[in-house]
């Protein structure tokens, strides 16, 4: 859904208790589009599907949990993920993957949620920061920023824990160059880059010895 | 972002077949790292989408007789992880890893590279491939300083892609395919400066996909990318070249260089690539280079810094390959 047309629906409703719960609402009823003009031509010549422009079933898996949805297939990730399933730590910021706020991890690699369609992300692995880290169980990269200040307003840090979870995942031994290139897709205009380095790097170390004292419990 | 239908095809004539005659029928998606936020910009507002990510055909990076193999799908994440990649065309892997992010990194692919649109922020404000007003182009006394130096008018757009300085110097072609057959056509050829509002930067067909990239072996070839550019991340670079250099012990037999990001499209400098043959790789002789690469250069009121940094793409770029490593400042 676009901003203008979400900005002017907002505006006409006078009962918008949440905003999300509002927007809930908007993105259920707000499908009632005609459908494609291509649609015959295609059909006769392919067997693949074509679907929408109104809201069509879409199945995601998200921390493990399947959710079916409705949704209109230029719903993107992120806003499926905040104003459906209320998973917000996926932020939209830019909403034109050049931030990093709006981090998921989609099979394995972080990716941008404002830049990736939801219908896109069926029968994959997503995997948003409160699927790993928890107010009851931080993860080891959560409880690193809060002990190194690695944020200010906070707005970038939930897609900083992604992208840096991510990349810790694959690359379990970086040197402080290392992770200026692989945080390079997120950006923090608070500047607190020192303290989420000084926090990656501390997250790598406390991993790393978890995981060496897990294999020594096993041995 | 306006609504359209959607198509998830596993087969390359399935695929095929849902692509229509006009730009607005239907827009293939990839990545989507380009696409998706055209659209939401309305910059670019197609009736339908259709997910080429699933069709097969496209997908893979492999070593062939001749060289190697990019399907069209292939992230810039699986390009740089690729062993023959990293070990022979090092110019592919340096462009590769300069792109953008991790996150881009791990969405963008081969062809959404050579197929994104110009990053002109008059063309992304809506004005225009060509940026026209009242019959003349708004850049020449605008806001130019990201525009072209060489080959400008009367588009002044850069090719924003940063695979194709690298394929262009290495002799690779690009595979298009429509639902009536294929077509190869030279990396050099895939680009093109367009002259009217209507034009396109690139031969392909609203019909057609691209679907592998191949590149000549680069066996004993040396190459190598230099980019210059002002963020680390997220950005494209302000001037980039890729060269490609043919060997005789230490002289150059044959050379390849192609500037990136100061034209509408790579820009080949074949002036400053024949200077090169019978030579050995210096500083002098890389910078001489360097100085031929942009002779003709006609930048515009904010970006004639440009030709500077070109100069300096080159020699490095030149150098890089030689495995000469730069002069600190130089």
């Amino acid at each position: 859904m676009s901003d203008k047309k979400e900005s002017e629906q907002v505006k006409k409703s006078k009962e918008n208790f949440s905003r999300r719960g509002f927007l809930k609402g908007v993105s259920i009823s707000g499908g009632v589009l005609s459908t494609g003009i291509l649609e015959t031509e295609a059909q006769a010549e392919t067997q693949a599907k074509v679907e929408g422009p109104g809201p069509v079933p879409v199945t995601l898996n998200v921390n493990g949990k399947t959710h079916k949805l409705d949704l209109e297939p230029r719903t993107t990730l992120c806003d499926a993920l905040r104003n459906r399933l209320e998973y917000t730590a996926s932020k939209r910021v830019c909403d034109r993957g050049t931030c990093g706020a709006c981090t998921v991890i989609v099979n394995g690699k972080a990716v941008y949620a404002c830049t990736t369609l939801a219908i896109d992300a069926q029968g994959k692995h997503i995997e948003t920061l409160e699927g790993f880290s928890t107010p009851a169980h931080p993860h080891a990269v959560t409880k690193a920023f809060v002990e190194n200040d690695a944020q200010q307003c906070g707005y970038c840090t939930p897609g900083f824990v992604v992208a840096a979870k991510a990349f810790l995942d694959h690359n379990p031994n970086p040197t402080e160059a290392d992770l200026k290139n692989g945080l390079g897709g997120n950006l923090c205009r608070c500047g607190t880059y020192v303290g989420v380095r000084k926090a990656v790097l501390q997250a790598a170390k406390e991993m790393k010895s978890a995981k060496l004292a897990k294999g020594a419990v096993h041995a | 972002m306006n609504s359209f239908e959607y198509s998830s095809p596993a087969t390359l004539n399935e695929a095929l077949a849902l692509l229509g005659s006009q730009w607005t029928d239907a827009a293939p998606l990839a990545g989507g790292t380009d696409l998706i936020s055209l659209m939401k910009d309305d910059v670019f507002v197609p009736k339908r989408v259709v997910n080429i990510k699933e069709v097969k055909e496209l997908a893979g990076i492999h070593k062939t007789a001749h060289g190697l193999r990019i399907g069209a799908t292939v992230t810039f994440d699986e390009i740089a992880s690729n062993p023959l990649v990293r070990s022979e065309y090092p110019s592919l892997h340096e462009a590769v890893l300069g792109v953008a992010s991790p996150q881009i990194r791990n969405m963008g692919t081969a062809a959404g590279d050579l197929c994104q649109r110009p990053r002109c922020w008059y063309y992304r404000s809506g004005y225009g491939l060509l940026a026209m007003k009242d019959g003349k182009s708004l850049v020449p006394n605008g806001e130019n300083r990201y525009h072209a130096i060489l080959g400008a008018g009367p588009a002044y757009f850069v090719s924003a892609s940063s695979l194709g300085p690298a394929l262009v110097a290495l002799g690779a072609s690009i595979k298009i395919a429509s639902a009536s057959g294929s077509r190869t056509v030279e990396a050099g050829k895939f680009f093109v400066t367009p002259h009217d509002e209507n034009g396109r930067e690139i031969v392909l067909q609203p019909n057609e996909l691209v679907t592998e990239i191949l590149i000549p072996s680069a066996s004993g070839v040396k190459n190598a990318t230099y980019e210059i550019r002002q963020r680390e991340a997220i950005d494209w670079p302000l001037a980039a070249a890729s060269v490609a250099l043919h060997m005789k012990g230490s002289t150059v037999s044959e050379a390849s260089i192609v500037l990136g990001h100061v034209a509408p499209t790579p820009w080949v400098a074949a002036q400053a690539a024949e200077s090169l043959k019978g030579q050995s790789i210096t500083e002098e002789s890389a910078a001489k280079a360097g100085d031929a690469a942009v002779e003709g250069a006609q930048p515009l009121s904010q970006n004639s810094y440009k030709i500077q940094l070109a100069k300096v793409a080159v020699k490095r770029a030149l150098l890089a390959a030689a495995g000469k490593s730069h002069a600190a400042g130089a």
